[in-house]
């Protein structure tokens, strides 16, 4: 670094004369900012270079495969967009996007809501050692790999597990049933183990947010005779707006990639009613060598993920005042 | 606070420790099934008479846990402290150096921040194949320090975004020369944005799946997640066995996140807000 330093130009006359008294030090420090700026590549490229290689390549190898149909060791027949033409018309994959969309509701939806509603309520967790235990417990699904919820979870839901036991406990012995293996309750069931996961993490976030904000606002709002709800309407929802966004983008991106869980859990049975997008591309592509219709189903994965985000992002970040 | 009514405050309270027991729970149900006696059925909770702690040993044996950790051990070692120095080494030269046309460079990260793993595991594997570091620990290595990169780049940029330069001026003047400048001043200073970095990477490496399952078939050179998504798979039937396994294989995890609790806290709620 320092000989390229050595090498630079000296085509830099304008710049130092301001400086005047001693001719050495302004016209060493723009040679700095001119030749060393463009070599302070360097300590972006290895990570570029690695970002290049295994994210950029693949991506725009998944783009080619979309184009084609190949079973991954034979020749590639050329067949240009009719891959993304069965992924929207195909009434199986259809239902395996809409299911990733359903299970929005259980990892985002219900998990924001539960603790926009804890979060009011609590106002704050106490920084003593009851708080840190709180926090501590409550992270735990976020720290522990999605393999062993899905695992865990599977045993809660099965028909001797957890669930089951309560309901016969209080008499409901009717409501038993596998709830992972019946075709009506086996999405829902894996909703909820999303819901498990997120629920401490939104929670956390959403009561990190509450203690910042202001007390005044409340008491504005109960001098102006505001019932807990509106007050919840006028003052918590757009002080939380950020919370809320990050909560939702970090959900949502979860619900519409999940692969663990769903894969830990059902397999994507029974049928196709839980299978995802994640787990149909791995499908199709490493046993049905379909490598094409994989692709594409990546590559539309990636879009709605986008899709989905940005307008949160813009929702939520744009204008805080 | 003294304007949330005490009812409000007693609800929030219920709902919190309501919060807590629904998160342990299945972590309960779990160890409840383990002590049951093997070959049993066991029930949703229930203390065994004679809780059996013997099973654990036999989920060790099974689960083969010694190379499991050793090879997760070996994956986080590759990952984690190359990830962590070129993603300081990028959130330097972006943030601070801030090199001409660098806002390209960081634009084209930030298209990976958002992509799903799945988008783009099918042509990682052919790219491994041709590679030859299929069912190599390799073949998870390479990929995840490519993928952390968005992340980890956009984390280090914002740190060092708020350097002030004068610092670095100060320096030049001692006549530090810039790799000097980066190690001496700015790594010191850049230490609690390393560190949870480090964790968040530690985090993900180890509970990869995906990638474990798809570049390499022996569970024993994969990913702790990998690993016991093999255990299901191969004792699935035997509950008490899997469960015993399950949270065998949580353990070192857990152990982790307990001692560094705070710090796994801190890094979990900032990178999410910045991710």
């Amino acid at each position: 670094m320092t000989s390229a330093l050595g090498s630079a130009p000296a085509g830099s006359g304008i710049a130092s004369r301001p400086g005047g008294g001693n001719p050495a030090r302004p016209h060493r420090k723009r040679r700095w900012s001119r030749t060393a700026q463009w070599v302070g590549w360097i300590w972006v490229l290895p990570a570029l270079l690695m970002y290049g290689f295994f994210v950029l390549r693949p991506l725009v190898l998944t783009v080619q495969y979309s184009l084609y149909q190949w079973n991954g060791i034979g020749a590639a027949t050329f067949v240009g967009l009719e891959n993304y033409l069965t992924v929207f018309t195909d009434r199986d994959l259809l239902k395996i996007i809409t299911n990733a969309f359903v299970l929005i509701i259980f990892f985002s939806f219900i998990p924001v809501a539960l603790g926009l509603l804890v979060a009011s309520l609590v106002r704050r967790i106490t920084g003593g050692p009851a708080g840190t235990v709180v926090r501590t417990v409550l992270f735990l699904p976020q720290v522990i790999p999605l393999v062993a919820a899905g695992i865990a979870w599977s045993w809660m839901l099965s028909s001797s597990g957890l669930i089951n036991q309560a309901l016969r406990a209080v008499g409901l012995d009717g409501l038993t049933k596998s709830w992972l293996g019946e075709f009506s309750t086996a999405l829902p069931a894996v909703g909820v183990i999303g819901t498990w996961v997120m629920l401490g993490l939104c929670t956390i976030l959403l009561v990190t947010g509450m203690s910042k904000i202001d007390p005044s606002l409340y008491e504005a709002a109960r001098m102006d005779g505001a019932g807990p709800i509106r007050e919840f309407f006028a003052v918590t929802l757009p002080s939380l707006r950020q919370e809320i966004g990050v909560c939702l983008t970090v959900t949502v991106i979860a619900a519409l990639a999940s692969f663990d869980i769903v894969y830990i859990s059902t397999s994507g049975g029974p049928g196709i009613q839980t299978t995802v997008p994640g787990l149909e591309i791995y499908r199709l592509a490493f046993s049905q060598r379909q490598v094409g219709l994989a692709s594409a189903l990546g590559v539309v994965l990636m879009l709605l993920v986008l899709l989905c985000v940005l307008p949160i992002q813009r929702l939520t970040r744009g204008e805080k005042a | 606070m003294n304007l949330t009514s005490r009812s409000e405050r007693l609800t929030g309270r219920i709902f919190l420790i309501a919060l807590v027991v629904v998160t342990l729970l299945p972590f309960l149900s779990m160890l409840s099934a383990a002590l049951q006696p093997r070959g049993t059925v066991p029930t949703g909770l229930a203390w065994p008479s004679d809780p059996q702690w013997s099973n654990f040993a036999d989920a060790f044996t099974a689960a083969n846990m010694g190379a499991l950790l050793k090879s997760s051990m070996l994956i986080v070692a590759g990952v984690v402290p190359i990830g962590v120095l070129i993603a300081t080494m990028a959130g330097f030269g972006l943030g601070h150096l801030r090199v001409p046309g660098g806002h390209i460079a960081f634009g084209l990260l930030l298209l990976g921040l958002t992509l799903p793993f799945e988008a783009v595991v099918t042509p990682l594997y052919y790219q491994m194949r041709d590679l030859g570091l299929l069912n190599t620990r390799w073949a998870i290595i390479l990929p995840l320090i490519g993928l952390y990169m968005p992340f980890a780049v956009f984390w280090m940029r914002a740190h060092f975004t708020n350097v002030p330069r004068e610092l670095s001026e100060a320096a030049r003047v001692d006549g530090s020369n810039t790799w000097q400048l980066f190690w001496r001043v700015h790594v010191p200073l850049a230490r609690p944005a390393i560190a949870s970095l480090t964790i968040l990477l530690f985090l993900w490496t180890w509970n990869q799946f995906l990638l474990a399952i798809v570049m390499v078939d022996d569970a024993t050179k994969r990913t702790m997640a990998g690993a016991l998504g093999a255990f299901q798979g191969q004792w699935g039937t035997d509950l008490v066995l899997l469960c015993a396994g399950s949270l065998l294989i949580l353990t070192p995890t857990l152990i982790v996140f307990l001692i560094f609790q705070r710090q796994f806290i801190k890094a979990l709620l900032q990178g999410s807000v910045k991710g």
